[in-house]
């Protein structure tokens, strides 16, 4: 290595790494939003408040409000005694779900009849509230299947056999929503970072004056880019092993692919990422321009990805788009890595388009820098 | 005569920082007083406090009879305060601005008017109204600013660095229009950092490092150094030679160079001076019984020059004021070993412009900088010498022309031929993340050296720049003079046969000033050629050329002496270089002016109606 590129390496490591509060802010926040996100972020519902007006007042409503009142995702179940007030709990946001059983309920179920429960769903929490009435209408499946058991002649009422279906999730069988999140958000947080490191490196020293300092030097814009890939290079991958780490120990999820090639895709999605933050910044004046441009590439490179909503389910487009994301390859790899044991075949799969990216940024870089001339 | 401010004890601290250390100072009604001294010596500290925007850590300051700290209210009626960047809005027009603060005064109808026409025929920018505040010069701008500080008629108006980013031109004007502020009774305090400013005031409050070193007229000041400020000429090509050479001579307090010949102030007889030349060292230069002057004779007699006496400056009174200028030789440039340098043109553009959209920065330049000589490009802020040195040292691409150094273009050359390039920028652009002694190491590094000699180069810095007690600390807390030593050493580290200096000594006192000027001087001794941009007039007297910039043009290359005499007047025999500068400016003022004037009537004129 030359003298020259080494003096600016380790320019660029101490520029990133000498004050220890940097070094704190760059690993620190980082993992606890690892944390804070996995418990926050999920998709099961709990804790559901539900309020009941049951003007049947027979058995089979008292063993329905039983039970759902006893179910794991409610937390507090509350008897109304008018319509009005049934409306009432949902408009305050006492309750997210209204039963109203009809008179007649217990006597239209006993007698085989179909007897019908009203549900009111708070629609301004559309999203809970479809989950918990799915959870609900699980309970009274059960519950019509329980008094056709013991209740009437099963000959009587053949249109409420209906089919049941079990459904098995494979890989993730309790449906721990952190064993898909932990491993996504390594990936997401650590790009987070790499990005903002390397878009605020050229845009810092521009703003400073330095970068006029260093184009009047015999520094090529190649050594200048090498240099500042190290850093961000360095931080950004162990940043995402340490959360992968935590993912094992600390959330206990089982990790069943090889992690040498996990290792080796990270690095080339680190690569990636450097290269758009290194491009992003040759073209910034300062480091608010860098920050907020960091923004407005990050937010769309994470909802493209995957992560959020699945890639499948988006316009063609879009899915095009998404395989410009490094970050969509990397999720794949990522998750498989940790829950599906998953084949280097689908690793080199993912992996090769995030090395023509980060060729391409990199290059792309070089020359914005080589560019920077008006 | 009224007193219009009454500074008793004043002390402000910042944390641990002292920035004025106990000032007692009157201002005068009807006076024009200058607040004078280098950057951070505490003037707009104290410009704050009078303006009632700070309160002082002890003391009290009475403005009109107001205190600042109870009466704070009273005192934004009675005063006009102009920032160093006034809060103009860019993006309104002229008469949009005044509308705007008249309203925040509270000017309404007739009166509105009337103050308007006074402050527009006062300030002459009666045919801009409409133009946008955002595209007037920086001259036009200071004076909107003042005709806003003056909506309300103030009784007493501060202005901070006035002058800064002024074209010599314009600054004519605002010393005018103070002047009849003066007249009509207004006290006007003006800050600065230029000390040739002072010596148009009617008093002086000279700070430095927040303490008052003096109060009074200038004339005061420079009273005490009468026949002690000499110009010496004569000297060919040997006055950087003498200049050194004298320096160290006990009985010389202070010297500069000054176009073709070389400034010098006089120790004062039985002074510090000569006490030390008693103590040792240097007592040989001063025989006994020898005064100082008949000394600096005979070491003219030897070089074959010629001593005459001079008006001292305001400049020679505060380094005097201060205990002198530092030594003659750089130890940097002893070291440097000679620089040798193929071709005789280290430096050349032909043609050179650079457009940025419509605006044109740098219109069609072309000069030769000669081997080791010292080439200003001289100009007002926004004269387009900073885009010109930009372009020649391959930092900005030309619009049309090309620039070379060293027989390359910088832009396409090899890298290696930037080594032979030594760049110091105008903001010491060094690494605030890294420490002193890194930050030595990279610019080390960066330019190839390696091994022993890298070692012993950077050893060679810290000793010579005096940086052993730094090189743990951030640059960015290094006092100024220190940093501006860092950068030169940062830039010198690869001995580079060519050195371009984009502003280096803006900010900083007189006295670094001149250590810096030693270096600098000594490399040049060396075979250095050095490329250096100024706004400081003065200090286009050490370049052995100069070429002037205004408005994006060339408008004169050539000696110091011969631009000053080219402007030399039956009002002004020896004119300074600022007033060579207004003279060579004002003939293309005039046309510029006009085609202004020419250019706001046909704006004035609404679209569609007939002429």
């Amino acid at each position: 290595m030359s003298s020259q590129l080494r003096a600016q390496i380790v320019k660029e490591l101490l520029s990133t790494l000498r004050d220890p509060r940097s070094r704190f802010i760059l690993i620190g926040p980082p993992m606890l939003q690892l944390f804070v996100f996995s418990y926050a972020a999920t998709l099961d519902v709990r804790n559901v408040d539900i309020a009941v007006l049951d003007l049947d007042r027979g058995a089979a409503a008292l063993e329905l409000v039983q039970q759902v009142e006893n179910a794991d995702f409610v937390d507090r179940l509350e008897r109304v005694s008018s319509l009005a007030q049934l409306g009432d709990r949902i408009d305050r946001q006492q309750a997210l779900v209204g039963l109203h059983i009809a008179s007649g309920f217990s006597r239209d179920a006993v007698a085989g009849r179909p007897a019908k429960v009203q549900m009111l769903l708070d629609g301004r929490r559309a999203n809970t509230a479809q989950i918990a009435a799915s959870y609900l209408a699980g309970i009274a499946r059960q519950l019509s299947v329980e008094i056709m058991d013991d209740g009437a002649p099963q000959t009587v009422m053949p249109q409420t056999v209906m089919p049941q279906t079990v459904v098995r999730h494979w890989f993730n069988p309790n449906l721990t929503y952190s064993w898909f999140i932990v491993p996504s958000l390594s990936g997401i947080l650590a790009m987070f970072i790499s990005l903002l490191v390397t878009a605020l490196s050229i845009a810092r020293e521009r703003e400073l004056g330095t970068f006029d300092q260093l184009l009047v030097s015999p520094a090529t814009s190649f050594e200048i880019i090498v240099a500042k890939t190290v850093p961000a290079l360095m931080v950004g991958s162990l940043l995402a092993l340490l959360m992968v780490a935590a993912g094992v120990f600390v959330f206990g999820i089982p990790f069943t692919g090889s992690l040498g090639l996990l290792v080796a895709s990270l690095l080339l999605f680190i690569l990636s990422i450097v290269g758009l933050g290194l491009m992003l910044s040759a073209v910034c004046q300062t480091q608010q321009q860098a920050i907020l441009g960091t923004f407005s590439i990050g937010i769309p490179l994470i909802l493209i990805s995957g992560f959020a909503t699945p890639v499948e389910n988006m316009p063609s487009v879009l899915q095009a788009l998404a395989e410009l994301s490094p970050l969509k390859h990397y999720l794949v790899i990522v998750q498989g890595s940790f829950l599906k044991a998953l084949p280097p075949s689908e690793v080199f799969a993912n992996a090769w388009p995030m090395a023509v990216i980060a060729a391409v940024t990199l290059s792309m870089a070089v020359i914005f820098v080589q560019r920077r001339l008006q | 005569m009224d007193t219009a401010v009454e500074i008793r004890g004043l002390v402000k601290r910042f944390d641990d920082l002292e920035a004025l250390a106990s000032i007692n100072a009157d201002v005068l009604v009807g006076t024009l007083t200058g607040l004078v001294g280098p950057d951070g010596a505490g003037k707009t500290t104290l410009m704050r406090i009078m303006a009632a925007l700070m309160a002082p850590t002890e003391g009290t300051v009475q403005l009109a009879g107001f205190d600042v700290v109870r009466d704070a209210d009273h005192i934004h009626v009675v005063t006009g305060y102009m920032p160093q960047r006034f809060g103009l809005y860019e993006d309104l027009s002229v008469l949009e601005n005044l509308e705007l603060y008249a309203s925040l005064r509270g000017l309404r109808g007739g009166e509105r008017s009337a103050t308007f026409d006074r402050l527009l025929a006062f300030t002459r920018l009666g045919p801009f109204t409409r133009r946008l505040a955002g595209q007037l010069s920086g001259g036009m701008k200071q004076k909107l600013g003042l005709a806003c500080a003056l909506m309300a008629r103030p009784r007493v108006l501060l202005l901070d660095e006035p002058s800064v980013g002024v074209d010599p031109v314009s600054r004519q004007d605002l010393w005018r229009m103070v002047g009849e502020l003066t007249e009509e009774g207004m006290a006007v305090v003006w800050s600065t950092a230029y000390l040739d400013e002072a010596e148009r005031c009617d008093s002086v409050l000279l700070l430095d490092g927040g303490q008052l070193l003096f109060d009074g007229p200038p004339r005061d000041l420079t009273g005490r150094l009468v026949g002690r400020s000499l110009r010496v000429s004569g000297l060919g090509d040997n006055r950087r030679e003498f200049l050194a050479t004298a320096l160290d001579h006990a009985a010389v307090c202070d010297g500069v160079i000054q176009g073709s010949g070389v400034r010098l102030v006089l120790a004062e007889e039985g002074g510090t001076s000569a006490v030390l030349a008693e103590e040792g060292g240097t007592s040989a230069d001063v025989s006994a019984g020898e005064t100082n002057r008949v000394a600096v004779e005979k070491l003219c007699a030897a070089h074959g020059a010629q001593l005459v006496t001079v008006e001292p400056r305001f400049e020679d009174a505060f380094i005097d004021l201060l205990g002198g200028g530092p030594e003659g030789r750089s130890a940097i440039a002893e070291r440097f070993g000679d620089v040798a340098l193929d071709g005789d043109v280290a430096v050349s553009c032909r043609d050179l412009s650079k457009h940025f959209g419509t605006f044109v920065a740098t219109d069609k330049v072309s000069f030769d900088v000669q081997r080791g000589e010292i080439f200003g490009l001289l100009g007002p802020n926004g004269a387009g010498k900073s885009t010109t040195f930009k372009m020649l040292c391959g930092l900005l691409k030309p619009t049309s022309g090309d620039a070379q150094v060293v027989g390359v273009d910088l832009r396409t050359a090899a890298n290696t031929a930037k080594l032979r390039l030594g760049y110091m920028a105008q903001k010491f652009s060094l690494y605030g993340l890294l420490s002193v002694r890194q930050n030595l190491e990279f610019f080390s590094g960066v330019y190839g050296l390696s091994g022993a000699n890298r070692r012993q180069r950077i050893q060679e810095m810290i000793e010579t720049f005096g940086l052993e007690r730094f090189l743990d600390a951030s640059p960015d807390l290094l006092p100024l003079g220190f940093k501006q030593r860092l950068a030169l050493a940062c830039a010198l580290m690869h001995r580079p046969p060519v050195l371009f200096l984009d502003e280096p000594t803006s900010g900083v006192d007189p006295i670094t000033r001149r250590e810096f000027w030693t270096h600098i001087n000594g490399l040049v001794r060396r075979g250095v050629t050095v490329l250096v941009t100024t706004h400081f007039m003065d200090e286009a007297e050490y370049c052995d050329r100069v070429a002037l910039m205004y408005q994006a043009r060339l408008i004169a290359l050539d000696s110091p002496d011969a631009l000053k005499a080219s402007a030399a007047s039956t009002e002004h025999p020896e004119p300074t270089m600022e007033q060579a500068f207004i003279t060579l400016v004002e003939a293309q003022l005039v046309e510029a002016q006009l085609a202004e004037v020419q250019l706001a009537a046909t704006q004035a004129t609404p679209p569609g109606v007939a002429a």
